[in-house]
């Protein structure tokens, strides 16, 4: 059964009442809100997800209420919505707008923090062809609009936040989650692929303005199907510059994905090794673009790689 | 009284071989809520219930084990920054809670959080030891004025102090409980009977001293979410000492000689209750000597349970609002003389409101 399936109705009684459990590849995320205004988007968004049939045992398990404030006013005045996971609030409550993107904030916040099976790097990860190109991404470098913009024509979808990389055998597990598309990024993207559907823009977050596209139904039914990493790319968006792939040390490329790592000191010498390997295994480049054609057509080209000796 | 599924697994962890997937997500729930999900993950490795444990709980379980990890890595290495600034100090240094059951190589460190490093100084050196810590770096963590004085005039603690490049909070006291109480342990038969760590110019409290200080901490400290962790280590504590010859007589005469009888009874009591911690028949009844009048007892066996049981998220049960509440109020009693409490608690009142705007 997949969450689209489920009557509206029935998908808002089970949201209110003992909360849904969304297989959503790596995670199970049970997730539970009274905010009927939710259930729409929380159902388009997430219309391909598999409802998880285990048992009830979760990973994460997010809930999305709206605290009454003082004397109950805030139910029907400037009503808001905050997070809870577990018992922890960790957020403060945010104008009930802001639901969507709290709640996709709130399940990155949970694996970041909790999931140590994996070194978890903050990149996008989307595969063809058997191998997968992992895009380390600081904020405002274009990683999510590269992410969607290739996601949407022909790559396969991993993750657009988090690379997974298995400490056993390297593999990235994949994550396939609504991809996070911020300020002028949402007009690119719905000109590049105006069928995609996309959450309402909601303007005014600490983010600017963020939208969420639904990931394509073929990434989410493939959440179990891992990938070995082949490519290594650092992305920076210029505008008005011509596209340049320029190949990185291995070096330099360790010590660039070690930065963006949540978990890495975390782990120890197994995260060192576990890095080692997926940089001997790849190839690294830096990466400058300004039009997701030019991105398109140059990382499809990408060669195969040539493991380190 | 229903004290969750949490308090039964800790007490008998053998039994997690049964749970149902549903169960373990309850379970790991409030596990991970009263901090003790490592802890669980040691309990059920030492019963051996791990392998048998359903993958997703073992890989929930192993991560939080590797955060553990990190944190007593991160408290190892700060304590050596410590050691290394506080070496010209001509006073002792005594390591207390975590810092020191880990580095006493104690069980009750297995698995255990750890978010600061405890302290003790004696109160005359207070100063030396603050500027020893900013002159390497080290920054008060409070900002407002009022909240600095409050620690320095009231509290049995500097102001909380962290590294500037680090996280590590390091808290310097200079006895364990607030000067301002109405239990003032004597501070000064505290160092004298510290013991030395090996190869460590650091101290740490002695065994009956240690579990003494674990019970004042815990229900006097305002921290009470954290409490059952708390009372996790006094039952670890205590199962690690029993066995040293004469150390139930030695602990009642020590908790008799520092003024904190009741605080000992209380631990004790509710460490039984939920840990299942033993503890001998004749010692039970020594302890019981010093129990509060019945009806206080009733009333503190209520709030404590209900304040201590983990719920369901996002559904607290009824009652344990006001159980926390009225303890918060117990605890501020406690704390400070009537006045003073209601000078503080209008202050934070108007401080309250003024941020919440």
């Amino acid at each position: 059964m997949r969450l689209g399936e489920l009557p509206r109705r029935d998908l808002a009684a089970r949201l209110e009442r003992r909360g849904v459990d969304l297989d959503t590849g790596a995670f199970i995320v049970r997730l539970e809100t009274p905010i009927a205004a939710l259930v729409g988007e929380v159902q388009s968004l997430y219309r391909d997800y598999p409802l998880d049939e285990g048992g009830g045992l979760a990973d994460f398990h997010v809930a999305v209420v709206s605290p009454p404030g003082p004397l109950g006013i805030r139910r029907w005045w400037r009503q808001q919505a905050t997070v809870i996971l577990d018992e922890d609030r960790p957020f403060e409550p945010l104008p009930v707008d802001m639901a969507v993107p709290m709640l996709e904030w709130s399940i990155n916040w949970c694996a970041a923090t909790r999931a140590n099976q994996y070194v978890m790097i903050h990149a996008a990860v989307l595969e063809r062809g058997g191998c997968a190109l992992v895009l380390p991404g600081v904020s405002g470098a274009g990683k999510s609009t590269l992410c969607a913009g290739l996601a949407l024509r022909g790559w396969r979808l991993l993750s657009d936040e988090f690379a997974l990389i298995r400490p056993g055998d390297g593999a990235l597990d994949p994550w396939p989650r609504p991809i996070s598309l911020k300020n002028a990024s949402i007009d690119v993207i719905r000109r590049w692929a105006p069928d995609a559907y996309m959450s309402m823009p909601v303007p005014h977050t600490n983010k600017g303005t963020v939208a969420h596209v639904r990931p394509p139904a073929d990434s989410v039914r493939r959440a179990r199907e891992s990938a070995m990493p082949a490519w290594l790319v650092f992305p920076a968006f210029e505008k008005d510059t011509p596209p340049s792939l320029t190949p990185m040390p291995r070096a330099r490329a360790f010590f660039r994905l070690a930065d963006c790592s949540f978990n890495y000191p975390s782990l120890g010498i197994r995260g060192f090794r576990t890095l080692s390997r997926m940089i001997d295994g790849c190839d690294a480049y830096e990466f400058r673009y300004s039009s997701l054609d030019d991105a398109l057509g140059l990382l499809g080209a990408l060669p195969l790689p040539t493991p380190a000796a | 009284m229903d004290i969750g599924l949490l308090a039964r697994l800790l007490r008998e962890p053998a039994s997690m071989a049964r749970l149902t997937p549903a169960e373990w997500d309850v379970l790991l729930r409030q596990a991970r809520h009263a901090s003790l999900l490592a802890r669980l993950e040691a309990l059920a490795r030492d019963a051996g219930v791990l392998e048998a444990a359903p993958a997703r709980v073992r890989t929930r379980l192993e991560s939080a084990r590797i955060d553990v990890e990190q944190q007593q890595r991160l408290i190892r290495w700060e304590v050596t920054r410590l050691r290394r600034v506080l070496a010209p100090l001509r006073a002792p240094v005594v390591l207390l809670k975590g810092a020191a059951y880990l580095h006493a190589d104690l069980p009750a460190a297995r698995g255990r959080q750890f978010n600061d490093v405890d302290i003790l100084v004696p109160a005359e050196a207070l100063g030396d030891v603050e500027a020893m810590l900013r002159g390497e770096g080290w920054v008060s963590t409070v900002s407002s004025a009022y909240d600095d004085r409050y620690y320095r005039e009231w509290s049995h603690e500097l102001p909380p102090m962290a590294h500037k490049d680090r996280q590590v909070v390091v808290d310097v006291h200079h006895n364990i409980l607030p000067p301002t109480g109405r239990l003032r342990p004597d501070a000064r038969l505290l160092l004298a009977a510290a013991r030395p760590l090996p190869e460590s110019p650091l101290r740490v409290l002695a065994p009956e001293d240690m579990v003494l200080h674990c019970a004042c901490h815990l229900f006097m400290s305002g921290e009470l979410h954290k409490s059952l962790r708390d009372l996790g280590d006094l039952d670890a504590l205590v199962r690690g000492f029993a066995g040293g010859a004469g150390f139930w007589p030695a602990l009642l005469e020590r908790a008799r000689a520092l003024h904190v009888e009741r605080p000992l009874y209380y631990g004790l009591r509710f460490a039984e209750r939920l840990f299942g911690t033993p503890v001998p028949a004749q010692s039970r009844l020594a302890v019981a000597r010093v129990a509060p009048p019945a009806p206080v007892r009733a009333a503190m066996d209520t709030l404590v349970l209900a304040a201590m049981a983990p719920d369901q998220p996002a559904r607290p049960r009824r009652g344990k609002g006001l159980a926390l509440r009225l303890l918060t109020v117990r605890h501020h009693w406690l704390r400070m003389p009537p006045l003073m409490l209601a000078r503080h608690l209008v202050h934070q009142a108007l401080v309250r409101r003024t941020d919440g705007g």
